[in-house]
């Protein structure tokens, strides 16, 4: 390896260099706090950002001349996360300890009253625990659906023939919908008079077909429309698995003469197994946060509200921030724990392998 | 392999590497399902060629034309182009002078605003994803969780301190606004799924570049990048197709001017007080599919061609 640059020195504090970063924080410190006193609070603001931005120029030039790579790399998407994600999620945390709803000025610290009136008065209320179980049952049908379909499809097509590259297009084209259209427009398909699904079942039995009159219609109603459009997702990673396998390992085996089950254990799995985990993991969070296609399709009746439709009134329709903020934060305890859970085995899978 | 060409290669179709060929049996099988599947959105598109009072008939009328006879009348509509034109400009009181609906404008917004994005969120996360690959910090996995965390919550808890946080410092309604927080929330998925295909690479081409004197800089962008381009193009398209389609941030932070698409058809739905126009919506629907549609198109082709080039895989 040709390491040319030696362990260099840090430049001394008064030394105008760019890898300088304590004369840079010195200045900015200054002249942020000169323009926070002096200037109107979004023409300072400015300021301070062009100050950040000096002083994260001389932490990268300080980094690349003495080989800090991983930080380096990992900084300027830390940067966004921290200003756009994590920040606002420290303070709905702190929120959370608070009283406050949003239509109305005063704020007033309670606590931990608000996790407690969760954990005791709500939960023993049938309507929180409904919700917890509907959310826990709409994961598991929907995301077991997204994974079984997407990954016949993708083995479907991960043959070559004729107009695959049109016919993969039309498969994918679900997931590139609003989902308002889709709410809507399965809400048209199923409704009872004009649906299509409705008159196709009346012309066999004819009579009329309400989906959404038993809780196990609306939830199938929802779950149909959730798989078809997220399976195309799951499909697109698994295929690129799929075709990356490298042809020599299947000649091998044909040589060999092995199985087929035993081919796609052995070649093929190992090649897909880190995109179907991670389909698996990103459609299994976004599953647990699922409200919008219960809402346009059917607003939480007949038994199908979940958690987080139910953090949404309560947040948004009811204005009780705090409150909904603690909600979504034992729910975020829960999906962490079960995260966890999930990669520990994951990890553990992939090292006895 | 078979070193003669294929009956399908003589009819002018491309065969794509490192894949077997489907029979006569499986391409029909493919071909029913594939149709299937899309049947939904075809009614969409449908639609959006018909009246209300067609798209409401019963039975429904499937078909623009009798196929010479061949399809029943009570199945057959006329198609009219009118729910296209009043996308952008209609009446909307029955008897006054059409208006614009500025739908234009939302198209723009919704294109710019997502492909800025979506770019930022690729460069951002792919050196990151490089970064946590081959230099992992202290406490990395920690890190990549953390980075996981941020999409765990509701959406609807992180808006509050987001909408307050854009109206201290006025990039409430504002373009860098919504791009920085459509940045952000690409992030996860970009830093995950190209930290995946970064770890499938074989570090051994890399050492051996090293040993030649190639530099850090040279070895990512010559080596690295061009084994991930097909990573790249499938998180872009999946990027793409989640901002495209981001409704909840978009509601409650872009102003009139920097209004997205999905916000303004939410309005056209709820619009009016005459139940849904299913024609108009199924229009700026059909019109709002094309660009991400195209884009996914042209990128199949890295899409599918995986990681095959030659490199020894671990």
């Amino acid at each position: 390896m040709t390491m040319t640059a030696t362990q260099q020195q840090t430049p001394g504090f008064l030394n105008v260099a760019p890898d300088n970063w304590k004369l840079a924080i010195a200045v900015g410190l200054a002249v942020s706090t000169a323009a926070g006193s002096l200037l109107s609070a979004s023409a300072s603001f400015w300021v301070v950002g062009a100050m950040v931005a000096m002083v994260a120029a001389s932490f990268v030039v300080y980094a690349y001349r003495r080989h800090y790579y991983g930080g380096l790399l990992v900084s300027p998407a830390i940067a966004v996360l921290f200003v756009m994600n994590i920040f606002p999620l420290l303070w709905s945390l702190g929120l959370s300890f608070y009283a406050y709803q949003s239509n109305q000025q005063s704020i007033r610290f309670v606590g931990l009253a608000n996790y407690a009136r969760l954990l005791t008065d709500d939960l023993k209320a049938p309507e929180l625990w409904t919700n917890l179980t509907n959310t826990a049952m709409f994961t598991v049908l929907t995301v077991s659906a997204q994974m079984i379909v997407g990954f016949l499809l993708a083995i479907m097509f991960a043959k070559q023939f004729p107009l695959r590259r049109y016919l993969l297009i039309l498969v994918l084209t679900p997931m590139m919908l609003s989902v308002v259209a889709v709410g809507v427009f399965f809400s048209y398909y199923y409704d009872p008079t004009f649906g299509l699904i409705s008159q196709m079942v009346k012309s066999w039995n004819g009579e009329q077909f309400i989906l959404f009159s038993s809780k196990t219609g609306a939830v199938a109603g929802i779950v149909l429309a959730d798989a078809w459009m997220w399976s195309p997702f799951v499909m697109l990673l698994v295929l690129a698995g799929l075709v990356s396998v490298p042809k020599y390992l299947y000649e091998a085996a044909s040589i060999d003469r092995v199985g087929s089950w035993r081919r796609f254990w052995t070649i093929t799995f190992p090649y897909i197994r880190g995109l179907l985990m991670l389909a698996l993991l990103f459609r299994t969070i976004e599953a647990f946060k699922m409200a919008d296609l219960v809402i346009l399709l059917t607003k939480g009746g007949n038994d199908t509200m979940t958690i987080s439709y139910h953090v949404i009134r309560i947040a948004n329709e009811q204005n009780k921030t705090s409150e909904g903020a603690a909600l979504s934060y034992l729910m975020l305890f829960v999906v962490i724990v079960l995260t966890n859970l999930y990669l520990y085995i994951a990890n553990r899978r992939s090292r006895e392998t | 392999m078979a070193t003669s060409t294929t009956f399908w290669e003589k009819l002018g179709f491309r065969k794509a590497s490192g894949v077997s060929e489907a029979g006569w049996g499986q391409t029909l099988f493919a071909g029913l399902i594939s149709l299937i599947y899309f049947m939904p959105v075809l009614l969409i598109i449908i639609t959006s060629f018909k009246l209300q009072t067609e798209a409401l008939a019963v039975p429904p009328k499937f078909f623009p034309t009798t196929f010479f006879g061949l399809v029943p009348e009570a199945y057959v509509f006329t198609p009219t182009l009118e729910n296209f034109t009043s996308v952008f400009s209609r009446a909307f009181t029955t008897g006054a002078a059409a208006q614009s609906t500025g739908f234009d404008r939302f198209f723009f917004n919704s294109m710019f605003i997502a492909g800025s994005s979506v770019l930022l969120a690729l460069v951002i996360g792919t050196l990151a994803a490089y970064g946590f690959s081959r230099y992992p910090l202290k406490g990395n996995d920690t890190y990549l969780f953390i980075i996981l965390t941020t999409r765990m919550l509701p959406a609807i808890v992180v808006i509050i301190p987001i909408i307050l946080m854009f109206r201290i410092v006025g990039l409430s309604g504002s373009y860098p606004g919504i791009i920085f927080l459509y940045t952000a929330f690409n992030l996860p998925f970009t830093i995950w799924m190209m930290k995946s295909f970064f770890d499938e690479l074989s570090p051994d081409v890399e050492d051996a570049a090293r040993i030649d004197g190639s530099s850090e800089l040279r070895v990512f962008f010559k080596i690295c990048l061009p084994q991930v381009i097909a990573g790249l193009a499938a998180t872009f398209v999946f990027g793409l197709i989640l901002t495209w389609n981001e409704f909840l941030f978009a509601l409650l932070l872009t102003g009139v001017d920097t209004r997205t698409v999905p916000v303004a058809m939410n309005q056209a739905v709820a619009g009016g007080g005459i139940g849904v126009l299913w024609g108009l919506l199924a229009a700026i629907e059909t019109l709002f599919l094309i660009p991400v549609f195209l884009v996914t198109f042209f990128l199949q082709n890295h899409l599918l061609r995986g990681v095959t080039f030659g490199t020894v895989k671990r």
